[in-house]
């Protein structure tokens, strides 16, 4: 075995493979950047090579700098990770060429399936099932007709310089592919000034499904099972899942012979993943291979217990792989959330900085990781499991130089409805500050009935929030269990007040049990009857909810029973309240006594001033430059100010046509985020 | 008998309508709750205890024979907040819009002289249309009794305005005297003279708002040390800033039941100061994750930005913080700052609160402006302040700590007891490039040695340790124990006695 290994990547996936190698008792060693120097994978790793400034092509996929570090580091062996160099055929050659193992494929495998009209051509040769369509140019309307008929109706015919929709139609039948054609060509000469037409099959309720092969250099080639990775966010996945709850077994079975095919196709060894598009009908068509460990293998790993990353340094290293198609069993349900710094109240505009709370739940064993004795880290065990990969740490900084991703949060049950629910319960225990991040969007997911029915496809994300994410709204019955939680804690609260020094003796204030909370525009008029264990507290309409918790005044997270059932609620401060955040919602919430509530419903409301008319300032940052003056007549998309934040500038334009009507900041000036910076008209 | 009971009665409700129904509904359509409904907020349920209920004025002038109503437009009496006692007047709207006649002073004056005997904060809520013109100067006395006893109770017992409506004219001056003004937004103003005064003498066109409005106050004036957005959060906020306040300077401030590990350790602090010197950090993060449970009350907030001040509690007990705030100005100080900072470090000396101080200072913003304003007498304000303090004064320099500024942030020689610091942090007389330029100013021209210079400087200077070697500071400690380290200083210091020289008053640069 390999005595060093090179990890030529950095963030989570540089963690994860380190994990891996410690296990297998090898040695470990990190390339890093300027911005990567206090980094968690710097941080794990038995050894760091500094490779470069930190922009990735000044660092990390400059070959040359990292062939210097292997040489300087004397390992034997690259992990390339997934992204910078891990599908580069150069770079596998340079280490080919310097008798450095490569954990990876073949450079010929890497080629073929790098080139999408090479890899289709190859799997159609390899009788994998492709997207039937007619690359060739279509001369008139019968000819498309004709071609429309022999692929099948429903087709897609597009424009071959298309983008962006235009110049794409889909026809049903004859007629729709006539006029199609003709739409499309015309709009294609508008747009684009190229009218060249190509038609396949178009896709209905289309999920992304794939297939994790795994071969070794012995001729033994076998799958893993799937991932179905359809809730994806502009081609980004978002959320993934293994088993897929829509493929049968003689599906699977087809689909992983075809991918095994095609791998063998091509010479490959190591992990791969052969991605496929499936259609409502089960129908399934060849997209692409990624020839590298994928982002979301943990989930594969907790299905079959098959640690990849070892698989793939015994494959480099030319062992026999020594598990064959018939052990693997697919196990229980693994579904993986990616968190990513960014803002889903902002359209997902990606968030930096500095990380000023960072607290993962805790990590749990179990599963087929946890029997096959493959876990990676060390967590105690239980009937679920909650595996986070992670390169960041509280108090690190997301930086802009690279990919937003702050961590993998896997779970892992017998059922899948037992997974999601574990999924819940982690994301909110993740307490995550400091940042925008997509933790209240992914719970909105997983509450979301198309996805707790396995029904979502590919458009999942843009159909059921086209608006954008704008939170989530709650079930009255989590509202009311929240309601009654507010109480009780705020009763704490309030009786630790009065236990202060310096109050006059025998006339200490008495804390009632009558509460009135107020919610999102709700009341709930509560008796928080406490006792030792806990409170019960009774609602007006007699109802009640038992509470019990060790929360204490100042934590962050609360763990409430609520009857029978788990709610974790994130504790934050406002003015004479809470804010209490849970499955994606973010509530203001007001816990009072009845007459301060009386008084309360005195308080005029108070509108948001309107910011239609402002500019606002988008993240935190520096006022370079003001490129207008008041009174000025702008125009839409013209340039309004520079912020620079992150050593980055930031041009702000101006949304629509108006006038300048005052500029509150001028160069030189530090904003908040949401600072105006000026008015219009 | 019965009678006599239920005349009692009657004639207490009658004085609890005040101006009566209309005018309370009026007070309540204008976002506004009424002096009686305030208190009922301000303090605990049921503690409130009235005094001079049936007090009516005894102007005869104008008519005004006529109309007697009881309390003669202000609320007063005592009652306790979690328990402790204060002393509260709120002036009501509604009767005669609150306007200050002799008996509605003398009201008042009787609780602050209580206040004062008795040792409890007194707490005013100003709703008041200003002067009763019809009692002439009989009013004006009046306000004169309340600011002398302002003045006198002023480093006796802690003094609170909340204005809640107008305030206007002589008015202003009782508040401003007082420790802390709070306003709430939209609803209330402060000045010296009104926008028809302003447009006649100066044919300025201003708004009340504009004037003395909450964010005029809070952002630009400095006169409040906090806006809220309506009555009920206002005091809630007063009622929590309480909880945090000594009720008289013979007492130590409150300690109330904390859930906080005192030792714990924020390993997410060593990473706090960014690489690069001149990148700007949140100093609000290191005051969060010192403090208990990470409550933090801020004074100011909204004012001279790059010095933060407010209170947390340390295993229970309050402190008094003050820290540069390297995201606005570099964390310079300047004129406002200083002044800003000055006051909260001498609130906190009356009152034994001792004083937790985060440095991170390039030095004193220089310019014109400042020079014209006065920075030089204003610094000075926040110097003096700090020496002259004898709480318990724990010192953390966190990055830079540059020339006189350095002196003026507790410094070890102004009689700070524990100065620690970070060993990101740099004490020296200025940053090393301007350093480098005046000892090597023969070298200006030459890029290359002026690039080795500085570097000299930087590996000589640019660190605590020349400060460590000579006792300047105490320790250098790491940036994750904060908490602990401050916490356990200031619990070695909880019978710290230390006085001044006897003086009448000292004569700070004001």
């Amino acid at each position: 075995m390999f005595k060093k290994i090179l990890i030529a990547n950095r963030g989570e996936i540089a963690c994860r493979v380190i994990k891996t190698a410690r296990k297998m008792g090898i040695g470990t060693v990190a390339i890093y950047s300027d911005a990567d120097r206090q980094a968690l994978h710097v941080e794990m790793a038995d050894e760091a090579v500094h490779i470069g400034p930190p922009p990735a092509n000044q660092s990390y996929i400059v070959i040359d700098k990292v062939m210097e570090a292997i040489r300087s580091s004397g390992a034997e062996a690259v992990h390339p990770g997934y992204g910078f160099l891990s599908e580069n055929p150069k770079f596998a050659e340079a280490l080919a060429a310097e008798g450095v193992a490569f954990v990876g494929p073949p450079v010929g495998a890497i080629e073929k399936m790098g080139d999408k009209i090479t890899s289709k051509k190859i799997a159609k040769e390899a009788g994998v099932s492709t997207v039937p369509g007619y690359m060739g140019l279509i001369e008139d309307a019968d000819e498309a007709v004709k071609i429309s008929a022999e692929i099948g109706y429903p087709v897609m015919i597009k424009a071959s310089a298309g983008g962006g929709g235009k110049g794409m139609r889909i026809a049903w039948d004859d007629d729709e592919a006539r006029e199609g054609f003709q739409s499309s060509k015309n709009e294609a000469a508008n747009s684009f000034g190229d009218d060249r037409i190509f038609i396949e099959k178009f896709v209905t309720q289309p999920r992304h499904i794939e297939i994790q092969v795994l071969c070794d250099a012995h001729g033994n080639g076998l799958y893993l099972g799937e991932r179905e990775c359809s809730i994806q966010r502009r081609n980004q996945k978002v959320v993934e899942e293994a088993p897929s709850p829509f493929l049968d077994e003689a599906t699977r079975k087809a689909m992983g012979e075809q991918a095994v095919a095609l791998a063998q196709a091509v010479g490959y060894t190591s992990a791969g993943t052969v991605e496929f598009i499936v259609d409502g009908d089960k129908n399934f068509y060849f997209l692409e291979m990624n020839t590298r460990l994928q982002v979301e293998h943990p989930v594969t790993e907790l299905i079959t217990g098959i640690d990849l990353v070892e698989q793939m340094i015994r494959v480099a290293n030319g062992e026999e792989l020594t598990i064959t198609q018939d052990d693997i069993k697919l196990n229980g349900w693994a579904i993986e959330n990616r968190l990513y710094a960014e803002d889903p109240y902002r359209n997902f505009l990606p968030s930096i900085g500095r990380l000023t709370r960072y607290r993962p739940p805790a990590e749990v064993a179990a599963g087929p990781l946890l029997d096959n004795d493959k876990w990676q880290g060390e967590a105690p065990s239980g009937p679920i499991a909650v595996r986070n990969d992670t390169g960041v740490y509280e108090g690190g900084e997301i930086s802009m130089y690279y990919d937003p991703m702050i961590a993998k949060l896997c779970t892992w049950a017998p059922t899948r409805a037992e997974a999601i629910e574990a999924m819940r319960v982690a994301l909110d225990s993740f307490e995550l500050e400091g940042i925008g991040h997509n933790l209240p969007f992914l719970s909105a997911v997983m509450d979301h009935p198309k996805f707790v029915a396995g029904e979502a496809t590919t458009a999942f994300i843009a159909e059921e929030w086209p608006e954008g994410f704008e939170g989530v709204e709650l079930s009255e019955d989590v509202l009311r269990r929240i309601a009654a939680s507010a109480a009780a804690m705020h009763r704490v609260a309030e009786i630790r007040r009065t236990r202060i020094s310096g109050r006059i003796d025998n006339h200490e204030r008495v804390v009632g049990e009558d509460w009135v909370v107020n919610l999102q525009g709700l009341r709930y008029e509560v008796k928080v009857q406490a006792d030792p264990e806990g409170a019960t507290v009774v609602f007006e309409d007699g109802s009640s909810h038992r509470v019990t918790s060790d929360w204490t005044p100042g934590k962050q997270l609360a763990e409430l029973m609520v009857d029978a059932e788990r709610l974790v609620l994130k504790v934050g401060k406002i003015s004479g309240g809470f804010r209490l955040r849970s499955r994606g919602a973010d509530l203001k919430v007001h816990v009072r006594s009845p007459r301060q509530a009386e008084l309360a419903d005195l308080m005029p409301e108070k509108l948001p001033p309107d910011t239609s008319k402002m500019l606002l300032c988008p993240m935190p940052g520096l006022i370079v430059k003001i490129n207008v003056a008041e009174g000025d007549e702008v125009q839409e998309g013209q340039p309004l100010c520079t912020v620079e934040a992150m050593k980055m500038e930031n041009i702000l334009r101006a949304e629509r046509k108006g006038v300048v009507a005052k500029v509150n900041a001028g160069p030189g000036d530090s904003l908040a985020v949401d600072d105006v910076i000026m008015e219009f008209e | 008998m019965k009678d006599i009971l239920s005349e009692l009665e009657s004639r207490r409700d009658m004085a609890r309508l005040g101006g009566g129904e209309h005018r309370i509904e009026a007070q309540h359509k204008r976002g506004k709750l009424t002096a009686r409904e305030r208190i009922e907020l301000l303090l605990d349920e049921g503690s409130f205890e009235e005094f001079d209920t049936f007090v009516a004025h005894r102007c005869t002038d104008f008519g005004m024979e006529k109309q007697r109503p009881y309390g003669d437009g202000v609320v007063t009496g005592w009652g306790t907040i979690n328990g402790r006692m204060v002393y509260v007047f709120s002036q009501d709207f509604t009767v005669f819009g609150g306007s200050l006649s002799e008996t509605h002073a003398q009201k008042i004056c009787k609780i602050m002289d209580m206040a004062v005997q008795n040792g409890a904060p007194v707490i005013g809520i100003n709703d008041s249309g200003g002067a009763r013109i019809q009692e002439g100067v009989a009013s004006l006395a009046g306000y004169a009794e309340v600011f002398q006893r302002n003045i006198m109770a002023s480093g006796v017992v802690p003094q609170i305005s909340v204005i809640m409506g107008p305030c206007a004219g002589g008015a202003v001056y009782s508040p401003a005297m007082t420790d802390f003004i709070f306003m709430v937004k939209d609803s209330s103003y402060m000045f010296v003279t009104g926008p028809d005064v302003v447009k006649t003498v100066t044919n300025e066109v201003v708004t009340a708002e504009e004037l003395g409005g909450a964010s005029t106050h809070t952002k630009k004036s400095s006169v409040a040390d906090g806006a809220f957005e309506n009555d009920v959060e206002a005091l809630a906020e007063v009622r929590r800033l309480v909880d945090f306040l000594p009720l008289n300077n013979r007492e130590k401030p409150p300690v109330r039941p904390f859930f906080d590990e005192p030792g714990r350790g924020e390993k997410s602090l060593d990473t706090l100061i960014p690489e690069n010197a001149n990148t700007p950090y949140d100093m609000k993060e290191l005051i969060e994750k010192t403090a208990d449970e990470g409550d933090f009350f801020e004074i100011q907030e909204d004012f001279a930005k790059n010095i933060i001040t407010g209170f947390i509690r340390l295993e229970g007990q309050t402190v008094g913080v003050v820290a540069n705030q390297p995201m606005v100005l570099a964390g310079c100080l300047d004129i406002d700052s200083s002044r800003k900072a000055a006051r909260f470090v001498r609130f906190c000396d009356c009152f034994e609160i001792p004083i937790l101080t985060f440095v991170d200072v390039p030095g004193f913003l220089p310019g014109t402006s400042q020079e014209y304003g006065g920075v030089i007498k204003h610094g000075a304000k926040l110097l003096f302040a700090y020496g002259e303090a004898t709480v318990p004064k724990v010192t953390v320099i966190t990055r830079k700590a540059y020339g006189g500024a350095y002196d003026v942030m507790s410094s070890k020689h102004i009689r700070g007891d524990f100065n620690y610091a970070w060993p990101t942090a740099e004490i020296a007389v200025m940053g090393a490039k301007g350093a480098t330029e005046i000892i090597h100013r023969a070298d200006l021209g030459n890029e290359e040695k002026i690039a080795a210079h500085t570097k000299d400087y930087e590996d000589r200077f640019a660190n605590p340790f020349v400060a460590a070697e000579r006792g300047f500071i105490d320790e250098v400690i790491m940036p994750h124990s904060t908490r602990r380290r401050v916490a356990r200083a200031f619990a070695s210091l909880r019978n710290k006695h230390l006085s001044n020289p006897w003086k009448k008053h000292d004569n700070i640069p004001l």
